[in-house]
This record gives structure tokens, sequence and C-alpha cells, in this order.
């Protein structure tokens, strides 16, 4: 990483606008140019508290939140109280006037006379900040204008007297702090995304079209992402009366000929549990969404964790395939969603995606997505290709033609309990076997598909750091900063089924394997000692409810490589 | 015109004398007199001895879990609104387990008839107290008699002004096909809540039993909400048979069908490009 790129930390109270301030900013940065990566930490509260939107930005690419900070925006004194210990040399503060930082080189704004109301002093901030690190005020302006398009031109010109106003000012202070390069010469048409956003969009390239949910931070934005989104698509929505619904909702629509996806976060995956199991024996296609939070129950609402694998990977008494995607990027929360949906369909069996509360939160700059080259996902049949048709046709690979009921005179019947082909409820032992092995079989199919963990870092490393979903880019930037060893990095993006043959001789080949996780006990580390046999010498792991960053996977390292 | 022979004949296994018997006869009647084809119907059911009445006639069926037959029956409505969707369980499924989705259900106010098999007892585990049974009496589950109140689906469903709300009995075939074609017809949610001996279990609520407590409502002003809460505030003691109220409510948008629905790709651009 290069010293260009700085690290800017947003600090204030619920209700105080700071996650406008952010947004504003992370588009201005990235319709700018650069590389952009957001952290969000809020309390689980409507006012007041002590919450953080941090911006890592700038020319080179950024993978990871991290610690040390360029540039604090205290919007409240809690923030500099909290944060000032975390500044870097040279690194600055911007506050109001009123608040004694106890630190010299701070921008000292006087937000009652740049702004007329306090109102504005959103506005304030984001020219303050924009003028601090030299972004051009053009771009500020135009995003403004956005904003306020629909609030008329009246509106719109009070908020860029504020910014420019606020922009000047900052240019006759005095104080020790140099803008950022500029960006590389190549950028300038990323799109600004969060995970949920990716996951959400990924589901409508998919030609997802129905969604339900029951509102669970931090997945909520999946839903109200596709919404807002996808209504003009011709997407159908659902805000139902609990998860139990919401699952079993999506699996009518499904049945009826429907592509849906639900969403939550591990307390309602809980209730939706008995519908997993029902998607696996009626063969419904369901592709969920699950949003981790640190459990148990309602553990932290607003925070982050690895610590649902485990749960995901069982839920739903008796035995049927799955498979679990966990996404480490936005990128791949958009192409990992719109695979999962392919498999949804092909397979007839529940496919899962598993992120968290960080990466669901977190901006970055993502390149457009080449939607001309994703791969169409073929839909069930509208017509049965003879009179003979049963839904639950044996076949060798498992995968029975799926109708879509209502198109033809042939009916189509699903059953929860074990039935014949022809959906009809039957505890014939031998039929039970057929089916059983039948449904197992299409496992062989999504074991065929499993996309294998990528490596980062030479063969033969003398440590690999193992992990999965979101930690991939604090392992990366934790990678490139051990001094004296060479350290790879082995990340899944897919964590069920697992593929030996795509892994096992890095894992061999390395001095040490130390697994990286968001969670108290190395969940993942134990399901590959469970598939594979073969056991990681450490653990650095994460489970205070913060994301991982590079500097808490180097602590961890130090002790045990 | 469709025959009640196209929704087939099968083998049950229900006990001899159950009144689910003569209920499907009656669903099968109503939806052949309606002249609709087995292939343009599609029953959602649940868990339970009524439950497997999907399984006994031909029709698209979606025989899912204990409780949950309404949610299915509303993704299947939502994704097909040109089918004609019938939801179809115990007392047990959809006032016990299913009981916060037949709240929802109600105000969600879909074009579905919901067929309630109301036997006053849990028949396929044999026998324990349901939402429905009376207070007091005694069951293998309940040896000191029942200690809550009976539920209500009929004076609820007035209450929350469901479009729809009726009452049938399975030893008045006739009315209850009538009542199955009215709730059919209705444009909205229907609930048709209909008296079923279990043989087996309720020794209570007997076919005599119902035959003497129940009466056919005559001279009731269907539209009258007050008038129909008053009748329905007459179960347990009698009940009466018939449409408690009818109401045209502000329906769900049909939409489009969404097997067949595709988006065009220049406007999944156009939604990307949002985030620029
Ligand atoms: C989640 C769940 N809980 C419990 C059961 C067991 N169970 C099956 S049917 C039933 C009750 C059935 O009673 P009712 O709905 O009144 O239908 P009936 O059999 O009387 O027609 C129960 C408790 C189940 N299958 N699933
Ligand atoms: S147990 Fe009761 S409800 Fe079930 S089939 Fe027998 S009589 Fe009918």
């Amino acid at each position: 990483m290069s010293e260009a790129n700085i690290n800017i930390v947003i600090g204030g109270g619920a209700g105080q606008g700071l996650a406008t301030v952010g947004q504003l900013m992370s588009k201005a940065v990235i319709r700018a140019g650069y590389h952009l990566l957001v952290r969000q930490d809020y309390m689980s509260r409507i006012r007041g508290g002590h919450n953080t939107f941090s911006l890592r930005m700038g020319p080179d690419p950024v993978e990871s939140p991290c610690e040390p900070i360029n540039i604090l925006v205290a919007l409240n004194e809690e923030t500099v109280a909290l944060h000032r210990d975390e500044l870097m040399d040279g690194g600055i503060i911007i506050a109001d006037r009123k608040i004694d930082t106890g630190i010299a080189n701070t921008l000292k704004v006087p937000y009652d006379e740049l702004a007329s109301k306090p109102l504005y002093y959103n506005v304030v901030a984001l020219g303050v900040l924009g003028s601090t690190v030299c972004n051009d005020i053009g771009i500020i302006e135009e995003l403004l204008a956005q904003t306020f398009a629909k609030k008329g031109s009246a509106i719109i010109e009070a908020n860029l007297e504020v910014l420019r106003a606020s922009y000047e000012w900052v240019k006759q202070q005095d104080f020790d702090f140099s803008c950022i390069a500029p960006p590389p010469e190549d950028a300038g048409s990323n799109l600004m995304m969060n995970g949920n956003e990716g996951i959400a969009m990924g589901a409508l390239a998919a030609g997802c079209n129905f969604v339900t949910f029951y509102p669970m931070t931090p997945s909520t934005s999946v839903a109200t992402t596709l919404i807002n989104k996808g209504r003009r698509l011709g997407l159908k929505y659902e805000q139902v009366e609990d998860e139990i619904a919401a699952m079993n909702m999506a699996l009518g629509a499904s049945y009826a000929g429907a592509r849906p996806i639900v969403t939550t976060s591990g307390g309602g995956f809980a209730l939706m549990a008995e519908a997993v199991s029902l998607a696996g024996v009626s063969e419904t296609p369901i592709v969920t969404v699950v949003v981790q939070r640190p459990g148990p129950a309602t553990g932290m609402a607003t925070r982050t964790e690895q610590g649902d694998l485990g749960f995901v990977l069982h839920a739903g008494h008796g035995e049927f395939p799955r498979a679990i995607f966990a996404p480490g990027t936005v990128e791949e929360c958009f192409y990992l969603t719109h695979h999962a949906f392919g498999l949804a369909e092909q397979f007839q069996t529940p496919i899962f995606i598993l992120s968290d509360q960080f990466l669901a939160d977190s901006y970055r700059n993502v390149e457009r997505f080449d939607v001309d080259s994703l791969p169409e996902i073929a839909g069930p049949l509208l017509k049965p290709e003879d009179s003979s048709y049963r839904r639950y046709e044996l076949t060798d690979d498992g995968v029975s033609p799926r109708l879509v009921p209502g198109f033809s005179e042939t009916l189509v019947r699903a059953d929860s309990h074990e039935h014949a082909q022809s959906g009809v409820i039957t505890e014939d032992p031998a039929n039970r076997v057929c089916q059983n092995n039948k449904r197992l079989s299409k496992g062989n199919g999504l074991w065929e598909e499993v996309i294998g963990p990528d490596y980062y870092g030479e063969k033969g490393a003398e440590v690999v750091l193992m992990c999965w979903g979101s930690s991939l880019g604090a392992c990366l930037e934790a990678a490139d900063k051990v001094n004296g060893k060479s350290v790879g990095v082995l990340h899944f993006k897919q964590v069920y089924p697992l593929r030996e043959e795509q892994f096992m001789d890095v894992l061999e080949q390395a001095g040490e394997v130390i697994a990286v996780e968001g969670n108290a006990t190395a969940q993942f580390a134990k399901l590959v000692a469970l598939e594979t046999g073969f056991q990681v010498s450490g653990s650095v792991l994460r489970f205070d409810g913060r994301p991982l960053t590079p500097e808490y996977v180097l602590r961890g390292l130090e002790s045990i490589i | 015109m469709v025959s009640i022979e196209q929704y087939g004949d099968f083998e049950t296994s229900w006990c001899p004398g159950c009144g689910n018997f003569s209920l499907l006869k009656g669903l099968k009647q109503a939806l052949a007199g309606l002249d609709l084809a087995p292939h343009q119907v599609m029953v959602s059911s649940g868990i339970g001895q009524a439950a497997k009445a999907p399984h006994y006639m031909n029709c698209h069926m979606f025989n899912g879990l204990h409780g949950r037959s309404l949610p299915v029956a509303q993704g299947m409505k939502m994704a097909n609104p040109e089918m004609t969707v019938l939801c179809e369980s115990g007392d047990g499924c959809l006032y016990g387990e299913g009981g916060n989705h037949f709240l929802a259900a109600i105000r969600r106010n879909l074009d579905i008839t919901l067929l309630a098999h109301n036997n006053q007892i849990y028949g396929l585990t044999k026998g324990q107290g349901s939402p429905t049974t009376t207070r007091g009496q005694v069951t293998k589950t309940q040896p000191d008699g029942v200690e809550s109140d009976p539920f209500n689906p009929v004076a609820v469903a007035v209450a929350m002004k469901a479009g729809f709300v009726a009452r049938a009995f399975s030893g008045e075939p006739d009315h209850l096909t009538e009542m199955i074609q009215a709730g059919i017809r209705h444009k909205g949610f229907a609930l048709i809540d209909i008296m079923q001996p279990c043989v087996s279990f309720n020794k209570v609520n007997t076919f005599a039993w119902y035959k003497e407590h129940s009466y056919l409502i005559e001279n009731h002003d269907t539209s009258d909400w007050h008038a129909a809460l008053a009748l329905a505030d007459e179960f347990p003691e009698r009940i009466p048979l018939g449409i408690f109220y009818e109401a045209d409510k502000p329906l769900r948008e049909d939409g489009d069908v969404l097997a067949v629905h595709e988006y065009a790709k220049d406007d999944l651009k156009a939604v990307l490009d949002s985030f620029a």
C-alpha cells in the first residue's frame, strides 16, 4: 500500500447525518476516480450514541479497513475522545471550533458562520473535507445538485452556497496536511455500491422477480435495494408477518414459476430453517441471503461476525444438498449471487449467500459489471415434454424436469412428505431410498460446479492465511506487511461443498496454515478438517463485533508465527 | 363443461365416517360446478388429516408444512394471479401453528380461498385439543379439560373485516358446495370455516351434535358488520351456517405472471447506472 492512500473517519451521533456526509463524500471520491473502501460502525439506536463512517481512499487499490487515521472528522466531542489516539503522525482533526480537541493540528470549523442553520452542517462538513483532500469542487457541486434535484433550484442553490463557502474557508486556514496523490488516469466510470446492493443487483441480473422478507439488520438493505431498483424490472415484493412466512411464501411463488430470493440475518434464518428443509424435499429452487451479525440470539444487532457458517451449513432437518457462497468483495456479491440463482434453478435445492454486516455496509468502487457476458439461467419448463410427466422422475443426475403449473393440462404435484415420482405421498421403503438417493445425487452436480478458492502468493509460502468471505481484504493486506516471511492467502468464496483437489496442494505445501475468521471457534477451519482431515496450525479470530483489519491480523500473527 | 369425475377418485387414509369425505366431495363439486378444470386450480395445504385432501383429487398441489399453507398459497397467487388458488387444512394447522399467517392473510387480501376443515380436535396426532376445542372438553392431553377459551375464527375474520366470511358443515353438502363456490367467486380473501366431525377423536362434537347445534342463517344482511359479529358470537353454543359477512375491499393489483415475465437488459443496465 502506498502512503498515497488515506483513512478518513467521520464520527458522531446517530441522527447527525454522518452517513449522508459519508455517502456523498464516497461518491465524490469514486467519481474523481479514486479507489475506496468504507467501513460503517454504528450502534443500534436512532439518535445519539457513537457511530463512525470510515473511508479509506486513494489512487491505489484498497483491500480492507485499517486502524490508523489520517483525518478525523468529529461531529461531536465523544468522537474526539474515542479516536484521538488512533491519529497517525501528521493526522488532523476536523471539528466544530467549540470542541477542544487537545490536538494542535485541528481545523476548527465555524459551523455556525458557514451555515445559517444546523440543517446545512452536513454540507459544511462535506465542503471542508472535500477541500482538505483537494477533491474537485465541481464533482461535489454536481453531486449535491443531483441529491437535491427533486427539491427545486432554490434548495440546490442554498446548499451549493454553503458548500462553496466551506470549501473556500479551508484554503484560508493554516494547517499541516497535503493533498492526496491524483487518481489513476484510467479511472472514472466506477460504480459506488456496498455488499448488500451488490447482492441485490446480482439477483436482479439473474432474473430474480420476487422477494419476501421480514426486516432484520443488517440484511434489510438487500430487500430495500431490490424493491427500489427492481420494481421497474417487474419484481414483486412483500414484507411479510415473519420469517417463516417469508420462506414459505417464496417457495409457493417458486413452485408457481417465480424466481425468488429471501433475505435475513441469523435470528430470522433460525425461523426459516423449517422451510429450508421443505425446499430440500420439495425440490423447490430458493436463494437465501443470510447477512451475519453476532449471536447468539439477538447478539449485537449492528455489528459484524462470521459466526453462522455452522448454522447455515446444517439448517433444515433431514438430508438434502445445498451450496453456500461467501463473497469477499462487492464484485463477488454480484457475481456469486447471479451464480447462486443459476444453481438453484439447475439443481432445485436451497442455495445460500452468507455475508456479514461489514461487507453489507461497505461501499466500494466497483468496475461496471459485464452483464452481457453473464451466463443465461435456464428457467423451468412451461410445457411438459410428454404426457408421462412426473415431478419427481428418477433421473441419472437426480434432477427432475421442473414444470410450472398452469401452462398446460399436466398437473404438478409437490410434497413435503416423502413421495413417489408422481408427487403422491407414500411410505414405501424402496421408494424412500430411491427418492432420497435422487435428491442427494444432485449434490454430485453441485460438486462439479464448485468454485475453488483463490490463492494469492507464491506456492509453498512459509505461512498461508486461510480465510473466507469478507475477511479477504484484511488478510491480503496483512500478508503484504509481514516482514521476513513469505505469506500467502487462500480465500474461499464458496464454503460448501468443498473440493479437496482445488486447494489441498496449497495447504500441504505451506509451512504453516493459519485460519483467519470472524468468529470464536474457527468454524471454517473445522469444516475443512471434517471434509479433508487437514488441521490448521493456528488461528487468528475476531469476535468482538468489529471487522478484521490488517493490524488486528498482524497482531494475532505476532504470537503464532 | 367440467365434470366432477375429472377430479378423480382416490383411495384415502381417512377413517370411515370422517367428515373429510363429504368435504372433499363438496369441493370437487364446487370446482366442477364453476367450470374450473383441474389444471386451473392450485391447492396449497399444510399437515394433518384435512391437509391430505389435495392428494385425493386431481389438481396442482403443494402439500407443504404444518401451519404454513397460507404463506405458500399467497406466494402462488402472487406469482400467477391467473390461477384459482385454494388453501386447505385443519383447525390446528390453520389457527394454531399458522395463527399469525391467518391474521396476515386476512389483512393482505389476496384473491385466495381458505377452506378450514374444523373438527375442533387434532386428528392426525390422535386427539389432542385444538385451538377450537370447547373449554372444558376432556382430551388425551387435557385430562382435566381444556383450560383455554376456544378460538373463534369466524368472529376474528369478521372483526378484521375479511372480505368474505362463511361457515359450512360437511353434513350439509349442498350448502357446503354453495359456500365454497361463493368463496371462490369472491374477489379477495375468503374464509370458509367448515365444521367436520372427527369420528375417531372428537366424541363431543359429533355429526349428531353438529346437526343439533347448527342452523342455516336466514334473513341476515351480509353487509351488516355488527350483525355479522353478533352472529359469529353465537359459537360455540350455536353454530350458524352461511355467509356472515361480505364486502368489497381493495384487492392487490394482479400484475404479471412471473414465470413468463422477462425484463429488458437495457432496463437492468439503466438500474446499474444509477449507482454511478
Ligand atoms: C411443525 C410440526 N409440528 C407438529 C406436527 C405434528 N402434527 C401433524 S398434524 C397435527 C395436528 C393436526 O390437526 P389439525 O390441523 O386440526 O388437522 P386434522 O388432522 O384434525 O385434520 C400436528 C400437531 C407437524 N407435522 N409439524
Ligand atoms: S382421525 Fe378424525 S379427522 Fe382424521 S380421518 Fe379419522 S375421523 Fe377424520
